[in-house]
């Protein structure tokens, strides 16, 4: 396997060798390349001080992406082109049109964000124009300012990527898409180091046989969350195999009855169809991280990871997906709801991977929501998430499914909830007892982001908040307006 | 190169006196260099040779005896170059700024866990940490106070309780026709500066040291980094140039890793940055401090104060640090816009075992603005009136009701008139109608409206802080360097003070440079803080300005034949009569005449004066006044709410410069709005704060921010008071804007049933789920 990392920074031909595989990307900068216009504000990916922007070539086009490069590896950086905040001045020196509306706004005070905020609005620049205020507000939501109260940000990025790009980066870029497709021929990554080994395989082929010689392995999709076992825990990760490259494996697809989320498919990937058959998943995964997060994270890895507060294991489990788990090229199929034994615990074998998540697509008249509540809308972690799964028949519970997140040591169905509700009318009654079932059923914990008393007074009115938008009795709002745009 | 926005009408109104340059929107001076990441950071600068990185061992325990520390493995550790702990400070282990009690490293007791223990230089950040992990670290754990509860019941002070009274509060409360008691919980707050604490020092040539310090006060961590090493204050320089923010955690809370770092630079001989990671700096820094506040009013019928009593407890932390002056600063804003006819404040300053809280932007006075806001909404929803009608019923007279609890007449009150153009221009009362509509026909969703006053003291209580310096030479190709004592940490101090130098010169702003902040050129200078920097500063420069114009135009003068006064310095040019002269010129002229172009400008504030034991006198200058109305919608089945929509008038005097002014006020009123909603600091029954990084602490994202924000300066504000031009500073009182966010969530809790609400801040969805459902009985 090739030894080198070859990627493009800007527009020059970079590529690292002899470096651990598991520095990250706003290491390298700040300490190799000696570019520290990229700043680190936490090195966990919540605060987009370290925004910088990847170029990639997807579907034969050059798309930019904001990441965080506190939590991105160097070895993601293969085959890819690497923007920075010192990259966006011309040749003579102008300011970037982003760069030039925040000065004009005066859009900085201390400055220390501003270098994120930059990327992260150049990468809404290059997003194909009219950026109205909600796509501002989700492009920049995981960048964190402390001192300007965000609206001359804001004004900034309505102004400046109001149009279509018209930069240099936009009429090179099929020359940049050329150079990035040249560098992604030839042998697959794999780097060996003595902090350990990085294994970037090619095809489902190449990943079988990995994982086989490999079982102990690290699997990186996204990085979102193992890059902080690294950057928050100090742990070396002994070996390391990278999911970011299979072909095939990020597809989203569908037939007839399921939709079909390839494990390496990032949350903005699976965006669209999800969008389409279920726009309740769909407002709740634009909540999940931040634009710089989903770019990189995977519903994958969410399910993979088996963290008790992943947002969307509940909405799978309530909408009965099915996950497809493959070693050697052998496929099994589990429930979704059977694949978390317990902390972080989950029911893939040694040497086994996640491959796919199967939805089945909604049955006619199938009601669904989910719901995240969390101190911060934005960019914060649910304290509780609540998944439901219904449908009717003749006004009463012919099917239901209700999972949370939050509320136990692992994503979790409410059976009891359910059994209480099937057959009965769609009712605040019903609700009403099936609030005491669920009372009884869970038995959260109390933390820093909820206590257990609000945990379970929450899950109840989550349930009511259910029936009242799926049988409302009058146009009374159930949700915040802003919330529900 | 800065940008000036083009002069618009409202700087003219701002300006009648038609200042050039100051009072117009100039861009901050690093804007350009900050969007093309091109600003330099201390961690930015270039590493000198054999540079070593340090870490610092934090406390496990809250409290407890350390009763073993053996280092041996560290220091033997690969890549380290030294280990120090307690016993290896040559000079004082201690960086209490006021009072002792801030060991560097904790000699034999821990007193909050995430103290500095010893710390590591080593090849590598990496290196440092894992050596100093090697340490054998043994403790024998000591019960710990956590809570302000523990530390009354037990009489836990870090200093002596204070009382602050006018009238006899107790004879008006037992006379008194109504009378409530109550209670509120105000949470601490993270500074949440973005770039974390750092320093690196470089040794040089006879035991000197110079510091570059992310400070608010270089002046103090030269003396502390002086008196921890045992060399005299000449000996360390402290160099200062922009600070990733701030907001009052770098004011005194600097100096440890300034002093650590220019220890391990001493013993090693080598250069050493510290800079600490966002977990550390969240355990290792104090907050903000959280306080409970009793209070027992008693009132007429229209809602207006006969009498009041106050208990303000504030968590100090382990050590005094700032806490004395910082709850003074409660005490005097306790009072926030309201006369108190007979009252009484009480004061203590609790002692937990827990980091020692210290300055943030407001400094004590937003707590105790809170506790006086909740007093007024409690006599409202009482008195079945609008709490806005029950404010303005107590709000400070012009000629009689305006004596504050420390006996300062109130001589600058503009706050009805402020209030009542607010209440216009944010159609209060119409929403207010529009708000109940919409409640009585919303069960599930219910929205909030508040008005909320700010009335803010401004200059440092403790007296003798009140002072400044500048430094300024005039080179003969006309342009100009400028320095002061104050610091840049983004508010754009360092271009009001130039603007002012333009201003004083009639030359172009960018004809100005500010250079760094250092301890060598302006010495023993008081820290950036308490909102003073320009109105300090500015003066400071302006006088050493005038000193060199004086000069300039006496020579000019002679040369013209006319008199010195007459000549005027303007778009660059010396003007009388039919002479002119480009004002390089007449720096050249200046020059060859033998007259220095050089100065120190001095400047210190005129009429103040405390007594700290009566708790009388005039601590403040003058007060800066505005109102925020905040309207908000709560989902009454979790908790969550959104602001709808913000309205804020603030008083910024005649304006030093109208946007960045602007940008002190949005951004005071949502870190204010933080601080009472989402910003929870969290810690386990063990005293460890678990809420140490963004993932789980929440400050204000983009979307916190209503899309209508209505944000202006008042129009009519001009400082009675002869500071810079006739601002006002503006660095501080806008974050009690956030108030008003607060409030208007007390409001829509108080739709959802009856009496008088119980809503601790920050007012979290859980904190406002329970409220609402302890109101519905549920």
């Amino acid at each position: 396997m090739r030894e080198t990392i070859r990627f493009l920074l800007s527009e020059t031909d970079c590529s690292i060798a002899g470096l651990p595989p598991t520095m990250t990307v706003l290491e390298w900068l700040r300490t190799e390349a000696r570019a520290c216009g990229t700043k680190e504000g936490c090195a966990e990916g919540d605060c987009g001080a370290c925004t910088v922007v990847l170029g990639e070539v997807i579907d034969g086009r050059l798309r930019y992406r904001a990441v965080n490069a506190c939590i991105l590896f160097i070895a993601s950086l293969d085959g890819r082109q690497l923007l920075t905040v010192e990259h966006l001045r011309g040749p003579d020196g102008t300011l970037h049109p982003v760069q030039q509306a925040l000065v004009e706004q005066h859009g900085s005070q201390c400055g220390f964000c501003t270098p994120g905020f930059v990327m992260s609005l150049f990468a809404l620049y290059h997003a194909g124009g009219g950026a109205d205020r909600q796509a501002v507000q989700e492009a920049l939501a995981g960048n964190l300012c402390r001192c300007t109260g965000y609206r001359p940000i804001v004004d900034a990025a309505l102004a400046a990527c109001a149009g279509p790009p018209a930069d240099r980066f936009a009429a090179n870029a099929a020359a940049i898409a050329a150079r990035l497709q040249a560098l992604a021929t030839g042998e697959p990554l794999g780097l060996t180091h003595a902090s350990g080994k990085f294994l970037v395989p090619r095809s489902l082929e190449q990943l079988d046989g990995l994982t086989q010689t490999w079982p102990d392995a690290v699997l990186l999709a996204g990085g979102t969350d193992a890059a902080l076992w690294v950057t928050k825990q100090y742990r070396a990760l002994p070996e390391v195999i990278a999911l970011d490259r299979v072909e095939g494996l990020d597809t989203v697809t569908e037939d007839d009855s399921l939709l079909r989320v390839g494990a390496s498919a990032t949350y903005e990937d699976a965006l669209a169809a999800l969008a389409w058959h279920w726009p309740e998943f769909a407002r709740m995964v634009r909540r999940v991280g931040s634009r710089q997060i989903r770019n990189r994270g995977t519903i994958g890895g969410n399910v993979a990871n088996a963290s008790p507060i992943g947002d969307t294991p509940p909405a799978l489990i309530a909408l009965g997906a099915t996950l497809v788990l493959r070693a050697a090229g052998e496929r099994r199929r589990i429930a979704a709801e059977d694949f978390f034994l317990g902390y972080r615990k989950t029911a893939l074998a040694r040497g086994e991977y996640l491959e796919a998540i199967e939805v089945p697509l909604p049955a006619p008249g199938q009601l669904f929501a989910v719901y995240k509540v969390s101190k911060r809308l934005e960019q914060d972690i649910s304290a509780v998430c609540g998944a439901f799964a219904l449908t009717l028949d003749g006004g009463k519970v012919a099917s239901v499914r209700i999972a949370f997140g939050g509320m136990a040591a692992v994503p979790k169905r409410a059976v009891q909830t359910e059994l209480s509700l099937l057959g009965q009318l769609w009712t605040q009654d019903s609700v009403a007892l099936a609030m005491e079932a669920l009372d009884a059923e869970l038995a959260p914990i109390s933390d820093m982001r909820a206590s257990a008393a609000y945990r379970k007074l929450v899950a109840r009115n989550l349930l009511l908040r259910f029936q009242l938008e799926t049988a409302p009795l009058s146009d009374a709002a159930v949700r915040l307006s802003e919330v529900a745009a | 190169m800065n940008v000036i926005a083009p002069i618009t009408p409202d700087s003219e109104i701002l300006h009648p006196r038609g200042l050039r340059v100051a009072g117009h929107s100039a861009a901050q001076d690093s804007a350009r260099k900050q969007v093309a990441g091109e600003a330099l950071y201390i961690d930015d600068m270039p590493e000198p040779r054999d540079l070593l990185h340090a870490y610092i061992r934090l406390s496990d325990h809250a409290h407890a005896r350390i009763v073993k520390l053996d280092v041996s493995a560290a220091a033997a550790s690969l890549g380290v170059a030294a280990v120090l702990t307690a016993r290896d400070v040559p000079g004082v282990n201690d960086v209490g700024p006021a009072f002792p009690g801030d060991p560097i490293f904790a000699d034999g007791l821990v007193e909050y866990a995430g103290q500095s223990v010893f710390a590591v230089a080593a090849d590598s950040i990496a290196l440092a940490r894992q050596a100093a992990m090697r340490a054998v670290l043994e403790y024998e754990p000591l019960p710990p106070v956590l809570t302000i509860r523990e530390a009354l019941a037990q009489q836990f002070f870090v200093l002596p309780s204070q009382k602050m009274q006018r009238g006899d509060a107790a004879a008006a409360l037992a006379a008194a026709p109504q009378r409530l008691q109550g209670r509120i919980v105000v949470g601490g707050q993270e500074h949440f500066y973005l770039e974390g604490q750092i320093a690196m020092a470089v040794p040089g040539e006879d035991h000197d040291i110079k510091v570059y310090s992310s400070t608010q006060h270089p002046t103090e961590v030269q003396h502390l980094v002086a008196r921890a090493l045992a060399v005299p204050d000449h000996a360390v320089i402290c160099e200062t140039r922009r600070m990733g923010g701030a907001f009052g955690g770098k004011e005194s809370q600097a100096s440890l890793y300034a002093a650590i770092a220019a220890l391990l630079a001493a013993k090693t001989g080598r250069p050493v940055k510290l800079r600490l990671d966002r977990d550390d700096d969240m355990k290792l820094t104090g907050k903000r401090h959280d306080f409970e506040i009793e209070w027992d009013v008693g009132f007429d019928a229209t809602g207006r104060i006969t009498g009041i009593a106050f208990m303000l407890a504030g968590n100090c932390g382990m050590s005094p640090d700032l806490s004395g002056a910082i709850n003074d600063r409660a005490m005097f804003h306790s009072d926030n816009a309201y006369y108190l006819d007979a009252v009484s404040i009480v004061s203590h300053r609790c002692k937990t075992h827990t980091v020692s809280n210290t300055a943030f932007r407001g400094f004590g006075g937003p707590q105790g603005m809170v506790g006086i806001e909740a007093v007024m909404d409690a006599i409202a929803r009482h008195l079945k009136r609008d709490p806005l009608q029950v404010r303005r019923r107590n709000f400070y007279g012009k000629r009689d009701r305006n004596i504050t609890p420390y006996h300062m007449t109130v001589e600058d009150n503009v706050i009805p008139e402020i209030v009542a153009e607010l209440a216009r221009t944010s159609e209060y009362a119409k929403r207010r109608q529009e708000i109940a509509a919409f409640n009585a026909g919303s069960p599930w969703v219910k929205r909030g409206l508040a008005l909320t006053p700010v009335k803010f003291g401004i200059s440092f209580t403790l007296t003798r802080m009140n002072q400044a310096g500048a430094l300024l030479h005039v080179y003969t190709d006309g342009s100009v360097m400028l320095n002061h004592g104050g610091t840049e940490m983004g508010q754009g101090l360092f271009t009001k003070v130039a603007q002012v130098a333009a201003e004083e010169f009639g030359i172009d702003l960018d004809r100005v440079k500010i250079t760094a902040t250092t301890t060598e050129k302006v010495p023993n200078t008081s820290p950036t803080a308490a909102s003073s920097g320009s109105d300090l500063n500015g003066k400071a420069a302006q006088a050493a300005a005038r000193i060199i114009r004086e000069r300039i135009a006496k020579v000019i003068a002679k040369q013209w034949g006319v008199a010195a006064g007459d000549i005027v310095f303007r778009d660059g040019e010396l003007r009388c009569g039919p002479h002119a002269m480009r004002f390089s010129e007449a720096a050249k002229h200046t020059h060859a005449a033998r007259v220095s172009l050089s100065s120190t400008g001095y400047y210190a504030t005129p009429k103040i004066h405390y007594d700290t034991k009566l708790h009388q006198g005039r601590p403040f200058y003058y007060f800066a006044y505005g109102a925020s109305v905040s309207e908000v919608e709560v989902d009454t089945l979790t908790g969550e709410y959104r602001l709808r929509r913000v309205d804020i008038l603030h008083d910024a005097g005649a304006s030093l410069n109208p946007a960045l002014d602007l940008g002190q006020i949005e951004g005071g009123y949502v870190q204010g709005m933080g601080w009472l909603t989402t910003e929870e600091l969290w810690w386990d029954a063990q005293g460890r704060l678990r809420t140490h990084a963004p993932s789980t602490y929440k400050i204000p994202a983009v979307g916190d921010v209503p899309q209508d924000f209505r944000v202006a300066l008042w129009k009519r504000g001009r400082n009675r008071e002869n500071a810079i031009y006739r601002s006002k500073a503006v660095g501080e009182p806008p974050l009690m804007h956030g108030i008003s966010a607060f409030q208007a969530l007390v409001d829509a809790v108080a739709s959802c049933g009856e009496g008088v609400v119980q809503l601790d801040a920050p007012a979290t969805p859980e904190r406002v789920l329970m409220a609402i459902a302890a109101r519905r009985g549920g």
